[in-house]
């Protein structure tokens, strides 16, 4: 059974000028569990991770990332963007069962 | 100081060499434009911080579509596949990885005229992050 993505954690500036590139750093909690470990019985622990990761901007997709077992536990991505207008992101996590965990932050452009 | 990239055509283990060519339909990556960031000695495999970047204006003309990241000596050698966008304004991202052993982590772009870049670091790691 698939661990629970947990909690969303998403910075960005409070306010951007109009045409700035800004830094988007998300991180969200997952054990992320490569296959490759074995428990104290000596079984195969089952491979769990967040696959995918897609950033919408008004709906629009500007950056997604497919996530090996290589990735870290609680995975941390940092994408720029460039600041043009105000608007909503949506930032989207997916795990190995397909279950989606999503957080959504706001734009500000002076 | 300049650190020379090591080339593209430095040895590999087999299974970098088909991931990468998977990645590329068989293209063979140019070295440059590619630049990649890792500490060059990691104590802890578990949680290694890495930066891509590639040399591209980002406009709908001509910009990064995809950057694979590869490592070589991991049980497997893929990493993370980043889809850019022109919205980003620039062709960067961060993550960290898990680094089992000694080895060179390799990066792969292909820009949106259809051209790969490819640019490989090494990272000296000193307690393996791939459980066991």
């Amino acid at each position: 059974m698939a661990t629970p993505i947990g909690q969303p954690r998403v910075r960005l500036p409070a306010q951007a000028k109009a045409g700035e590139i800004i830094e988007i750093r998300t991180l969200i909690s997952h054990v992320m569990e490569t296959g490759q470990r074995r428990d104290q019985e000596g079984k195969t622990i089952p491979r769990d991770i967040i696959k995918r990761f897609v950033a919408k901007f008004d709906g629009q997709e500007v950056f997604a990332m497919d996530l090996a077992t290589a990735i870290s536990a609680n995975p941390y991505i940092t994408f720029p963007f460039k600041a043009e207008k105000p608007g909503t992101f949506e930032f989207t996590w997916t795990n190995d069962a397909g279950e989606e965990r999503k957080a959504t932050a706001e734009l500000k452009v002076a | 100081i300049t650190v020379l990239p090591r080339a593209a055509g430095a040895q590999m283990q087999p299974a970098t060499a088909e991931a990468i060519r998977k990645a590329t339909g068989g293209k063979e990556p140019q070295d440059g434009r590619v630049a990649l960031r890792l500490p060059p000695i990691a104590e802890n495999g578990n949680t290694v911080p890495l930066t891509v970047s590639v040399d591209s204006p980002m406009t709908a003309a001509d910009h990064v579509k995809t950057v694979w990241i590869f490592a070589d000596k991991n049980p497997t050698p893929d990493v993370a596949v980043f889809h850019l966008t022109p919205a980003l304004g620039r062709a960067q991202a961060d993550t960290r990885m898990r680094l089992g052993q000694t080895q060179d982590v390799i990066a792969v772009a292909q820009m949106s005229d259809g051209a790969f870049y490819m640019a490989r670091t090494e990272v000296k790691v000193t307690i393996g992050g791939c459980g066991g």
